[in-house]
């Protein structure tokens, strides 16, 4: 018997990191921003998105959106109220997307006609954190509903987001929502994020929210 | 909750790896992993055992070498926090974010048993 070590030094998901970098490159090459929302199921990402695809629209933006989830057409139909092109991405019971399920989805979608292309992840804190999805900014997003310490409890999500959304601010008060405590965990976790404080029912914040998208797109598009 | 699909995805990189020594078998396969992964390595050894039969991995031991989060602090340089619930510099209390390890999933290397070409035509 003749043992031997060999240096791999490989990364696990290096292949869907390649693909990755990849869509990646298509999206700068197209000059197309692209977000990758993630958060628990229920915190109000297809509303959230549903009043975003709309408002940039209206406003004359070019939008598409990917959603994900394990079964059902339930949110591309939502989201396709909006006017806007999107796909559901059903993964039939994987946690998460991931950068190959991107790809074939995007399939026979012209990039360079976007200005905004939104990944609506599947509903869940953990998984989505480990597989990059060629975004340029990731977004966290949290109900007033979920409990201030979400953040702490899920704090490799929290991290590697580029921006956090907190929603249903109309409901901060009767939920007994401490927003400095939230506001505090979240910087704890990800010092320095941008923060949205924000409802589709009563408008708070969605101005903000949109400058922001209009500002990353002219800095990163 | 997605880490079958990462040991499959180990047990593809071994398998495609030790392809260039003919007749080999995996003793040991030798991970690194940052505590901002969100792996959780009791279940990465729970699907081990399943994931690597019949393959030239079976049998073989997984070993995972933790490795905490390291952020730079401008005033401290490079520190290692304890864990990952605040990202504060531990020595001055700065919160920080710039971070320089955890988010490792690597595997570092392997062990192998390289058939003896003797032994094989014996």
């Amino acid at each position: 018997m003749t043992t031997r070590i060999v240096e791999l030094r490989r990364g696990i998901l290096k292949k869907n990191d390649e693909l990755a970098a990849g869509l990646r490159d298509r999206y700068t090459a197209a000059g197309v921003l692209v977000l990758n929302l993630v958060s628990s199921p229920g915190t109000g990402k297809t509303a959230f998105l549903e009043w975003t695809l709309t408002e940039l629209r209206k406003r004359g933006a070019r939008v598409a959106a990917l959603v994900g989830d394990l079964e059902t057409d339930n949110d591309a139909r939502r989201l396709a109220a909006s006017g806007a092109p999107v796909r559901q991405i059903n993964t039939h019971g994987i946690c998460h997307l991931d950068a190959e399920m991107i790809t074939r989805h995007l399939d026979g979608w012209e990039l360079a006609d976007l200005d905004y292309l939104f990944v609506e992840n599947v509903g869940n804190l953990v998984c989505p954190s480990s597989y990059d999805l060629g975004e340029k900014i990731r977004v966290a997003l949290l109900s007033v509903t979920e409990g201030e310490d979400k953040p702490l409890k899920y704090p490799t999500l929290f991290n590697s987001a580029d921006a956090a959304v907190i929603t249903k601010m109309d409901l901060a008060v009767p939920c007994g929502f401490d927003r400095w405590e939230a506001l505090k965990n979240i910087n704890e976790i990800r010092p320095g994020i941008r923060i949205f404080e924000t409802s589709v029912k009563s408008g708070v914040g969605l101005e903000e929210w949109l400058g922001y998208l209009v500002e990353q797109r002219a800095l990163r598009g | 909750m997605h880490e079958l699909s990462i040991v499959a995805s180990i047990v593809d990189t071994v398998t495609e790896s030790v392809a260039a020594y003919e007749g080999a078998r995996v003793l040991e396969v030798r991970l690194r992993v940052g505590a901002l992964a969100s792996v959780v390595v009791e279940s990465l050894e729970f699907c081990w055992g399943i994931a690597t039969e019949g393959t030239s991995l079976e049998g073989s031991k997984l070993v995972v070498k933790t490795l905490p989060v390291v952020m730079h602090c401008p005033t401290c340089g490079d520190v290692e926090l304890e864990g990952v619930q605040s990202f504060r510099c531990p020595r001055c209390g700065e919160l920080c974010g710039d971070l320089r390890q955890g988010r490792e999933l690597e595997i570092e290397s392997i062990e192998i048993d390289e058939m003896d070409k003797v032994e094989e035509t014996a």
